[in-house]
């Protein structure tokens, strides 16, 4: 098997793929946001309760390929009970790190979501890397100003 | 292994594609994606360039030579493709960028003339995109009504209520002749005959259809007829509309500008005749030459030969991967019912997450919902791996293809 597909399908990422955090089961919340990957029709639902700035829960729903449903897994993981700020912060660098950014790759704050740097090589996939973060920025924006 | 067709050798016609004699990754590629678009012939590449080199001018009013020169070659070309597909004549054959624009041009031009408010417009739930969306603009700005001939489990038409859905107030029928998405064969000339009886028009969609057998409009009865020049060996941009003179000059136009006129006034114009008449601007003259090519290519290894090819290659490719693990096979059964095209899931592994790991092992699959989502709904997913062949294609091919699932099993586990 060719190294660069190795990486890209960790064992952590085909875990987070078979056994999702925080998935199904929405809930009582405030914010929410569904996003779409026209080009393959991956969707995800993310829904998210924010009290004072801060992630009280998070919830997410929906389908797609190993890639997009690990990397939500992994970040809904992340940002629960992060305040809204950090979980933007963490988008910016995923992204940094889905652009070859190796320092990004390093960051510890970045936990299991490090597991996915190797869709860095893959650019037809980053895509579906990001999926969950835009379903999180998107539903961040929608959020009520305090 | 099956013996291959005895007239044809299919390795050397294989080596007549540059493109497919190269390394993806370090291994060689294997192309399974010809239903998306085909690879090209020597041939149609060189003749593409021998235009450009030599003939290159607009068509049609130039009183000089290389003008002269390129308005033959692409109004012969105009002749061999409506030959092609047994037009009675030239004429009524009209140039487009593909199928889309095909059946566009026939929901905006003959569909805003003839489809009014409660009227209905009959599809099927097998349609590609292209077939779907015109018809629901269309539906939108006239009041019409949309309504669906369904699939039964194996992704074939259930035509039994087929009268019950055709109403006096069917206007046209809109339907694919090979689904793109499960390679199904659909009866279009029941359907033709049943739709006729009625009083409605049928718009056959081709796209899957000419590059692999012989289509022959008369036989078909139908009234418009679509496909695209992009996945029989011809270039990209390039396609074609075929109705009957009569219907086409009861038509009006559908883009207007130069080329499609006959007199300009301030207030009015007049039309040019039939088929410039559907053809503004300067047309895709390259395009067109060249696809007459690509029909000659083909006409030389024969359609009985293709047809016979494709039918060993796919008959073992269901035969290969349904050996495999936890694969899910969409489509007929019966490989006489269907084209080659293998719509598949395989275990919990992801299409895009198969079609990624065939990639690394050079092999060119699609996944997706291949433009076809009320097919992905019938089935209840929202994706498939599409493994599509043609003449340039082997049983080798289909070997590479299963080593290649069983590099995705071992990454996923055979589920």
């Amino acid at each position: 098997m060719e190294a660069p597909l190795t990486s890209l399908y960790q064992q952590l990422i085909l875990e987070h793929y078979r056994n999702p955090r925080n998935k199904n089961g929405l809930m009582d919340h405030t914010v929410e946001a569904v996003v779409h990957n026209p080009v393959c029709g991956d969707e995800v639902k993310v829904q998210m309760r924010i009290i004072a700035g801060q992630i009280e829960d998070i919830r997410f729903d929906g389908q797609g390929c190993s890639i997009s449903q690990a990397s939500t897994s992994m970040m809904t993981a992340l940002v629960k009970g992060a305040a809204s700020d950090e979980a933007i912060g963490l988008a910016d660098r995923f992204t940094q790190m889905m652009h070859g950014n190796e320092e990004a790759a390093s960051d510890p704050a970045m936990g299991d979501l490090r597991a996915l740097q190797g869709v860095s090589k893959f650019p037809v996939r980053i895509k579906c890397a990001l999926l969950g973060f835009d379903a999180l920025r998107t539903a961040l924006e929608t959020e009520p100003q305090h | 292994m099956l013996s291959p067709s005895p007239s044809v050798d299919w390795a050397a016609l294989r080596d007549q594609f540059p493109a497919l004699h190269q390394d993806v990754g370090g291994k060689p590629l294997v192309y399974l994606d010809s239903a998306a678009t085909s690879q090209k012939p020597r041939s149609v590449i060189a003749a593409l360039s021998k235009y450009y080199e030599q003939d290159n001018a607009n068509v049609h009013r130039g009183i000089h030579e290389l003008s002269r020169r390129a308005t033959v070659a692409y109004e012969e070309a105009r002749a061999k493709l409506a030959n092609f597909i047994g037009a009675a004549e030239p004429e009524e054959l009209v140039w487009t960028r593909g199928t889309t624009e095909a059946i566009n041009l026939v929901a905006g031009s003959w569909g805003l003339a003839n489809v009014k408010e409660g009227d209905e417009i009959l599809l099927s739930a097998m349609e590609h995109h292209s077939n779907i969306v015109p018809w629901q603009i269309l539906a939108n700005r006239t009041g019409a009504r949309l309504r669906y001939i369904e699939m039964d489990d194996q992704g074939r038409l259930v035509l039994d209520d087929l009268s019950d859905l055709l109403t006096e107030r069917t206007r046209i029928v809109a339907v694919s002749h090979i689904s793109n998405a499960l390679g199904t064969i659909n009866p279009v000339r029941d359907i033709v005959d049943r739709a006729k009886a009625a009083g409605a028009r049928v718009l056959v969609d081709g796209a899957q259809a000419v590059p692999h057998r012989r289509v022959d409009v008369q036989e078909l009865g139908c009234d418009f007829y679509t496909f695209s020049g992009h996945k029989m060996c011809g270039p990209t941009g390039t396609g074609a509309l075929w109705a009957r003179r009569e219907l086409l000059e009861s038509m009006p136009p559908y883009h207007g500008g130069g080329e499609m006129i006959r007199v300009v006034g301030r207030e009015a114009s007049t039309w040019a005749e039939i088929p410039h008449k559907f053809e503004a601007g300067t047309p895709n003259i390259a395009g067109a030459i060249t696809l007459g090519v690509a029909a000659d290519f083909l006409d030389e290894v024969g359609f009985d030969a293709i047809a016979e090819h494709e039918r060993n290659v796919l008959a073992y490719a269901l035969e290969r991967l349904g050996e495999l693990d936890g694969i899910q096979i969409y489509g007929p059964t019966d490989p006489n019912e269907r084209s080659g095209v293998i719509s598949f899931n395989m275990g919990d592994a992801h299409p895009h997450d198969i079609s990624t790991i065939l990639d690394s092992e050079g092999i060119a699959i699609r996944a997706g919902h291949h433009c076809a989502q009320l097919v992905m709904h019938h089935f209840g997913v929202s994706a498939t791996a599409r493994a599509s062949f043609y003449l340039y294609n082997s049983t080798d091919d289909v070997d590479r293809l299963v080593d290649g699932l069983v590099s995705v099993q071992a990454i996923f586990g055979s589920a």
